[in-house]
Formats: C-alpha cells, structure tokens, sequence
C-alpha cells in the first residue's frame, strides 16, 4: 500500500512546465498588421512595461495538467465523501448540462428583461418554490453563499430594530456550538456576541437562554438540527423566548436537509433564514464554490430583504431593485447573485417535486441513524447516545485518542486510505476529539457498510499498530502535510528563483 | 426515487438495525404540532426528459447583438475551459479541508494566486471572493483594518466607481460605521481629476481607484496613488483583469504601487450567464496579508519531505476565530476560479494581450463610428480601455435602446438614473468577439433609429 515516489513528468506546477514562445494562437483573436503596430489612444505613463508571468503552454498540455490535477482530488463523483454539515450528496448531472445552455449562458444581466424570460421564470419560480418549503413570506435569491445569506439576515434584524427606534439592542445570541460564520456575521453587522451553553443531551440550555435574553437582545441565530447533530426539541418555547424579549430569530440552513417537507421554519417561529442550495438543493461546492445562500422572511421583515428579486406582473418577469423597495438593506453583489447556481437548484428542485422533497429528509435521516446504530455496535462512541440522529452525528474518539494516542485526525487520515473522504473533524469545538457523519440520502446501504467496515478496521489498527495509523495517509499524491511549514515560510505564489 | 438508492429490502434491514418499524419514528423528537403535510404549491416532479423539454423552451431567446457591458464583459471562452471545469473531480469537490485528498484544487488555487499576483504587480493573493462588487467591500473592511497609521473609518469612493459596486459596498459596511465620501470627476475628461483633491482631506483610511473607471476611461493613476499615499491613506485598486495585460499592473502605480487590488474576474473564461456566478479577486502585498480575507494556499513539504499543497494562514478566518475572524466569508468562487485559471494558461500572456488590444481596438472603432452620426457624440475626450460614453442630442438614450432592440442590438447601458449630469447617455462595450462587420451593423442599426427618432422630433 504505498504510492508512487517517483516524480513524473505530469508533477510540477503549470509555470514549470512553460517554454518561452509557445502560444495557442487558436484560443487568442488575430490581429491584422495595421493593428499590431497601430499607435494606442492610451498613453505611455500608463502601460504595462513588461508582460505578466503567465504559462506558455500548449493547449494539450494544460488540458493534461489540469485534468491530472482533477485527478488528485476525492469528490463526490469519486468517493464517499461524509463530510458533517456539508451535505455532500450527488449533483444530478442534469442540473449542470441543462442550466449551461447557450440560450442563459448568454444572457447579460444588465439587458432587457424581454431577451431573459425564460432565465427569470425559473429564478421566480425558485423564490416561490423556496417559500413553500420553509415556511416564509417572501425570499431573496440574491445571497451568493450561506455566509451572505447570513449577512443578510442579520442586517434585516438590524434594519427592522432600526425602522422601529429600538436601537439599543446591541447583542446577538449564539449557541456554543454555533458555526464559526455565526459570530464573525453578527459582527460584520455591528453587534457583540454573547454565547450560550449546549447542555449534554445536544438541546440549548434554556435556563441559560432565558439569563441571557433582554432589552439589548437583537435577536439569536440558531441552526435546527443543530450543529450537533439533533432536532432542538423545545424549539418553540426558544422562539417565545426570545420573541418576548423583543429579540428576532435567525435560522442558519445549513442543516435543512434534515427536515425539508417535514417541518418548516417559518412554523417554528422564526422570523429570518438562509438556505445554502449547494447543500439541501444539490448545487455543486465546486472545491469551495460557487454556492448560493437565499434568504426568507416573516412578514414583518419582507420590507428589508436584500435586491435584486423577481417580480412576475403583467405577463412579464422582472427585477425588482431598490426603486421598488426603498426599505431593502440593499444589493450584496454586482448583478443578481450567483444566478446559475440558482438554476442548478431550481432543475433540481422540479425533478424532486412536492413528493421528492420529505423524502430527502427521511433518506438522509434513515442513512445517519443507520450509520450511527452500526458504529455504536461496533464499539464507537457517540458524542449524544440519547438521541436519535438527524441528517448527521457525532462520534467521539476522545477514548481511542487517550488510550491509544490515536486522535481523530489519525482516523480522518487513515480513512483516505480506504477511499472514502474524513467526515468533519474538530467541528462542533464542543465535543472532543469528534467526527461529525453526514452521509446523505444519495448513498446506498453497500457504501454505508463499507465505511462502518473501515472504521472497525482503523480501530483494530489503532490497537496493534497505532504508529501506523498515525502516520497515515500513504496511498494518496501527498502524505501529511507541514501545516506549520505552510503558515510559517508562507509561499503563497511561485517564484523561479528555486 | 430521483436520487435516492434504496430498495425496499435495504429500508427494511436498515429500520431493523436501528430498532424502529418505519421511518417515520425517526422524525419521533420533532414535536408533533411542528409537522407538515403536503406542500401544495410546489408542482409534482418532472423526469429529466420533461424537465430537459421545459428547460430547452425556455432557454429559447432572442440573442440580439451584445454591447453592453457596465460590469460583465463578454470574451470568447476557448472550449476545454468547461470541459475540464465540470469533470466531477473540481465540480463535485469540496474546500479542501483533508489536503491530502485535494491536491488538485489547491496546486490550482496556488496556480491561480500566483498568475494573479502577476498580473496586479502584487506579492500575494486569494483563493477568491464571491464578485467584484462585494470583493471592493472586503477591500474596504481589509483597508480600515490594516491602514494602522489612520484611525478613520472614512473612504474615499469616486463616482467613477461602478455604481453598482457603491450600492453593494454601502450595504455591507455601513452597519460597521464606515463612511464613503464621493469624489467627483471631471465633466470633460470622465476621470478624476487630480488638481481638484483637497490639500488637506484630514485623517481618511483608503481611496478607491478604478481603473479603467466605468466610463471605461482611463484614471490617472500614478498621479492618484502618489496623492493618496502623501496623506497617509491606502490605495484600493479596482480594476479589469483583461486590462492588465495592456494597461500599467497596480503594483507599479506611482511611487509605491496601490496597496489592496480587487476586481471581478467574470471577463476570464466566465459566461455572462445572467450575472453569475463570477467571482471577486483580491491581491495585497506580503505586509498586509494577515489582513486579507477569503482562504490562501501555500505551498508547503509531506511527511516525506515532496511539495505539497495546504490551506494557510487559517488563523484569520471564521471557523477559528469565530467572532474575531477577518471576514465571515467561508466559501469563495472555487469552481469559476478553476475556469479562469485555465483561461489565463490557455492563453497566457500573449494571447491575453491580444485580447486586451483587439477590445481595445473594437470599442475605439466603434466609438468612431457612432460618433459620426447626426445627433450623437462621444461624452468624454480620455483615452479609454474597451468602453465609451456615448450621448444623443434631443432624443431619450430608453427609446434610442428600445428601438435599437427590436434592430437586433442591445446598444448599451442607460447611464440616465446612476449620472442625471450627463443627459441621456449610454455606455457602450465592444471586445474582440465583435467583428468588422458587427461594429458596422450598430452603426447602420443606430443611424436608421436616430434618424427615424429626430425625423419624428422635427
């Protein structure tokens, strides 16, 4: 079981494999002589006096480099890929060849609306299709990820508490456990975090909730099923809570997978959410984006959602800006947000239809239970034994790591070896040594079972031959990497002095 | 079931593992008053042939010829852009948290910051922000924090700046008590002008510098950035990839060279594909990179001592410093970054000139053209990149582009709303996709529509 040491002649970055002189004259416009050596309107002071370092490649060899490098990575197409909160499910090829036809690709977002009908409908009919699912009055599809979306919400808050002069609310709420773009997005909108504490069986610790709450609370941002893998049982009396506070709540969607068609949002009290479509609607993560972040709303926020939206009046679909909505926190991108990931997930949410939706969330709840029961049998420890699973749960290698100093990120590592991707190491902070598994509805019984086999595996390793594990992986294009290397003699871009 | 494997034997094994007679008694910790029924307004499944059929009717358009520009430029995309884009290894990968596993898309990533930072003249760049638009607010939030010798929270933003860009940069900074102060052009040149800049701006963290501005007028900026750096300010630089093969990189403005570089990458190797997805790149020097947002690949050695690639610089960044992260952003535009990558090595730095040159060369061709016409004239006298202001004499810029349409071209965008002062003007693109005979078929399509329009005035 070991790789490959010799280098060969695909290795190396693109700049090394330039030559001086080679060019894809096919790829660039021609220019007739008149227009080479025409003098430029531009002047001197303002030119470029060198060219850029940029590879001078044939084509065939950057279609051979950058398909080798494809090949280096593990992706859904490839491999299981359980990676907790991430919902890495199948990206139905449809998706991408119907929302790449020429016909939107072309469309130019700044032209008349009469030359992208058919591009709108589909982006209304998301906005309609999103509101029934989660529960809302209105959304905006305009958020370009969940971190925007995100934004979003919370400037909504702001706003609303703005519009009504209760401006002394200067706090938001976050559970422990909440995702690192929940605290860094309350600040980016001018508020102080106060945190709060998870109790041990994965619920919000209400007594905590209910010190913390008051006449500075702007509102509470809250994930259901919670990061820690398990439906927040007293959800409503949470929104009672905080609404009698004064406060809003914000849904982050990042686990909406779990529940799609079964419970909504909005019915649970809260007044702002995000969806991230690159997780629940099946857009591709593209090795970190594009993603999309739509926002939805109660109705006493609609006034503030974020521009451009679809309006359908008259028999024509067009953009709503800030014209017609003079109370939005305003636009977020330059045009309508990340347009064709919406078109992935609008194909995407048709093909389910109203049946395919519940189903999401019984499959990908029936897997992570699954999953769950068999790793327990098999001696594993969960972080939340009382509870059942959502979409996802936690397993704790806190007892392998003290016993036999094999710690999670041994078993992430290992794991690549037997060809599946590591579940989220390390995440949620609050539960040591921690592997948050989401294995999605997309998978099938045989694969689940494989990757239970190869924990058992890497356990039976970690007791006879810990040393191994924790040198892991060894079959992949690198082996453990020098992180610390990496941040400390920082090479962020390459140089042809080596 | 679309998408979902299981036969009714693997439910039935999987139920008894867990111990429960349905799946239903899965969901048995939500509260029961909290359950939906069916969701009637959303239509039943389609198969992918129906779906396939409604999605070919509607992708049917009318595809007039495009000039507009104004943000999202249309260039030819070389065909193995795609190709490789959307094999399943980079479009169904995730940001690559376990390295080992994703090799590929971070020796791209460092590949793609290294062709970056060329390009801008800088020392150091992201893995990308989402567009151009919300990347110059990143770069003002990054300015604020990093201009460590002002403790202002004022910007400068000229009104040559994308209006666009303005609104989305407003929304994102206001709540944290930034203000940006216009900073008017010159009605004559369509740029900055740099004799009128107070002497004494006071204590102000950065000023913006488009370039080319969204006029498509050149700025002067080595003038500027050297104005800007005497009163302590950092100098944001926005600007058009493609017009960095011709035009001066940022790096090298005036004196010391612009200090945080941001701008929309869509023009390499992106469609237009209604507005997205683009994405925003963002380049700074060594000095400032703890500043920067967004996620940064370095190059680093394995366990065996071979190079490899990893995430770094991570102490910045949301899901460890939570509250106190540089920027809340998580995702970037990985995917679109993958396209431009291979975009700038297909056509290197040759070919990108050249595309940068015939763009030029089409826009000043044209704007020749249209000029000639009764009762059009070109707003501004400044050298320009691939952009021009035009203006009409008499008649409405919303009837001459209506009528326009209906000739086949989409002539440009209407700059009446975003600048009243310059009258019913549009801006008008042209890049090296337009031929000889395009340029020609606007002018005669433009001269029929003013003539009909002023023959209807008289």
């Amino acid at each position: 079981m070991t790789r490959n040491t010799i280098d060969q002649p695909q290795d190396g970055v693109i700049f090394e494999k330039s030559h001086r002189g080679r060019s894809n004259s096919c790829q660039a416009p021609q220019l007739n002589a008149s227009e080479t050596t025409a003098p430029l309107s531009i002047p001197a002071s303002l030119l470029r006096k060198s060219a850029p370092l940029l590879p001078e490649v044939s084509e065939m060899q950057a279609v051979r480099h950058f398909t080798r490098l494809s090949q280096k990575n593990f992706s859904i197409d490839t491999h299981f890929y359980p990676l907790g909160s991430c919902t890495m499910k199948y990206n139905p090829r449809a998706c991408n060849t119907l929302a790449m036809l020429p016909g939107f690709l072309n469309f130019h977002p700044l032209a008349p609306v009469e030359t992208g009908q058919g591009f709108m409908a589909c982006l209304y009919e998301l906005q309609e299709i999103l509101k029934e699912v989660t529960g809302m009055k209105a959304v905006s599809l305009t958020p370009m990820a969940g971190a925007q979306g995100e934004f979003a919400g919370m400037a909504m808050i702001r706003a609303y508490h703005d519009a009504r002069g209760d401006t002394a609310r200067c706090e938001v709420i976050c559970p422990d456990a909440a995702h690192g773009t929940n605290p860094a997005t309350a600040v980016m909108c001018g508020y102080k975090v106060k945190e709060i504490p998870t109790r041990a069986d994965g619920d919000i610790d209400i007594e905590a909730l209910k010190e913390a709450v008051g006449p500075q609370t702007a509102g509470i941002m809250l994930t259901n099923p919670s990061t820690v893998g398990v439906f927040e049982r007293r959800i409503t009396e949470i929104a009672k809570i905080v609404h009698d506070a004064g406060g809003l709540l914000y849904y982050d969607g990042a686990n909406l997978n779990a529940i799609l068609g079964k419970v909504r949002p909005g019915d649970m009290g809260f007044d702002v959410i995000h969806m991230n479509l690159h997780k629940t609607f099946s857009t591709p993560h593209g090795g970190g984006g594009p993603g999309a972040g739509p926002v939805g709303v109660s109705e006493r926020l609609t006034p503030f959602l974020p521009v451009p939206m679809v309006d359908y009046r008259g028999d024509q679909y067009r953009w709503l800006t800030r014209k017609d909505r003079p109370q939005s926190i305003g636009q977020l991108s330059a045009f309508a947000g990340n347009a064709g990931v919406l078109m992935r997930a609008y194909i995407y949410a048709r093909l389910l239809g109203r049946e395919g939706m519940p189903r999401i969330a019984e499959y990908s709840v029936l897997n992570a239970n699954y999953m769950m029961v068999e790793l327990q049998k098999r001696g594993f420890d969960l972080a939340f034994p009382s509870r059942r699973a959502t979409h996802e749960f936690i397993v704790t290698l806190k007892r392998q790591a003290k016993r036999l100093d094999v710690t999670a990120m041994d078993f992430a590592k290992r794991l690549l070896d037997y060809g599946y991707h590591a579940p989220t190491t390390y995440f949620p902070l609050l539960v040591p040594e921690c592997f948050l598994i989401e294995p999605t509805e997309t998978e099938d019984k045989e694969t689940l079972d494989g990757f239970i086999d190869a924990m058992a595996k890497i356990q039976h390793e970690a007791e006879t031959q810990a040393e191994m594990v924790r040198a892991a992986p060894y079959t992949l294009p690198s082996r453990r990497l020098d992180d610390v290397r990496a941040a400390r003699e920082l090479d962020i871009v390459w140089s042809s002095k080596e | 079931m679309p998408f979902i494997p299981h036969t009714e034997t693997d439910v039935q094994q999987m139920l008894a593992s867990i111990g429960v007679s349905d799946i239903a008694a899965l969901f048995d910790e939500i509260p029961a008053e909290l359950r939906i029924g069916s969701l009637d307004k959303i239509p039943t499944g389609l198969n992918e042939m129906a779906m396939s059929r409604l999605m070919h009717e509607r992708a049917v358009a009318p595809q007039p010829l495009c000039f507009i520009g104004a943000g999202a430029y249309e260039h030819h995309i070389p065909a193995a852009i795609w190709e490789i884009v959307t094999r399943g290894e980079f479009y169904s990968a995730y940001t690559p948290y376990q390295a080992e596993a994703s090799q590929g898309t971070l020796q791209l990533i460092y590949e793609y910051q290294t062709m970056m930072a060329h390009l801008t003249g800088m020392e150091a760049s992201n893995a990308s922000l989402y567009d151009g638009a919300s990347g110059l607010a990143e770069a003002v939030l990054m300015a604020v924090r990093a201009n460590r010798k002002s403790k202002s929270k004022r910007i400068l933003m000229p009104a040559t700046v994308n209006p666009a860009y303005r609104r989305v940069v407003q929304t994102i900074v206001e709540n944290q008590g930034i203000t940006l102060e216009p900073v008017d052009y010159q009605p004559g040149s369509g740029a900055i002008d740099t004799a009128s800049l107070p002497a004494e701006p006071g204590d102000v963290a950065a000023l913006v510098i488009p370039q080319p501005n969204f006029f498509g007028v050149l700025e002067e900026v080595n003038g500027l950035t050297d104005w800007a750096h005497a009163h302590g300010m950092l100098v944001i630089a926005v600007v058009n990839p493609t017009s960095l093969a011709l035009l001066t990189p940022p790096g090298e403005w005036g004196e010391q060279g612009a200090d945080i570089v941001c701008g929309e990458g869509q023009p390499l190797g992106v469609p237009l594909a209604g507005g997205g997805p683009y994405f925003g790149f963002m380049c700074c020097n060594l000095k400032h990179v703890r500043q920067m947002p967004g996620r940064i690949v370095g190059r680093t050695v394995d366990a065996d001592g071979k190079p490899g690639f990893a995430l770094t610089l991570q102490a910045r960044e949301q899901h460890i410093r939570r509250s106190k992260a540089t920027s809340n952003i998580c995702t970037n535009q990985g995917l679109v970054v993958a396209a431009a990558t291979i975009y700038m090595t297909l056509l290197g730095a040759q070919g990108l000139h050249r595309v940068a040159l015939k763009s030029h060369q089409s826009s000043q061709a044209l704007c020749e053209e249209l000029q000639m016409i009764d009762g059009v004239t070109s707003a501004f006298s400044s050298a320009s990149f691939h952009e021009f202001v035009i203006q009409f004499d008499g008649v409405s810029a919303d009837e001459v582009l209506d009528r326009l349409l209906a000739e086949g071209v989409l002539g440009g965008f209407n700059l009446s709303a975003d600048y009243p002062a310059l009258g019913e003007a549009i801006l008008v693109c042209a890049t090296e996709t337009k031929t000889e005979a395009d340029i020609r078929a606007y002018q005669s399509a433009l001269s029929r529509v003013m003539e009909k329009l002023k023959g209807g005035a008289a």
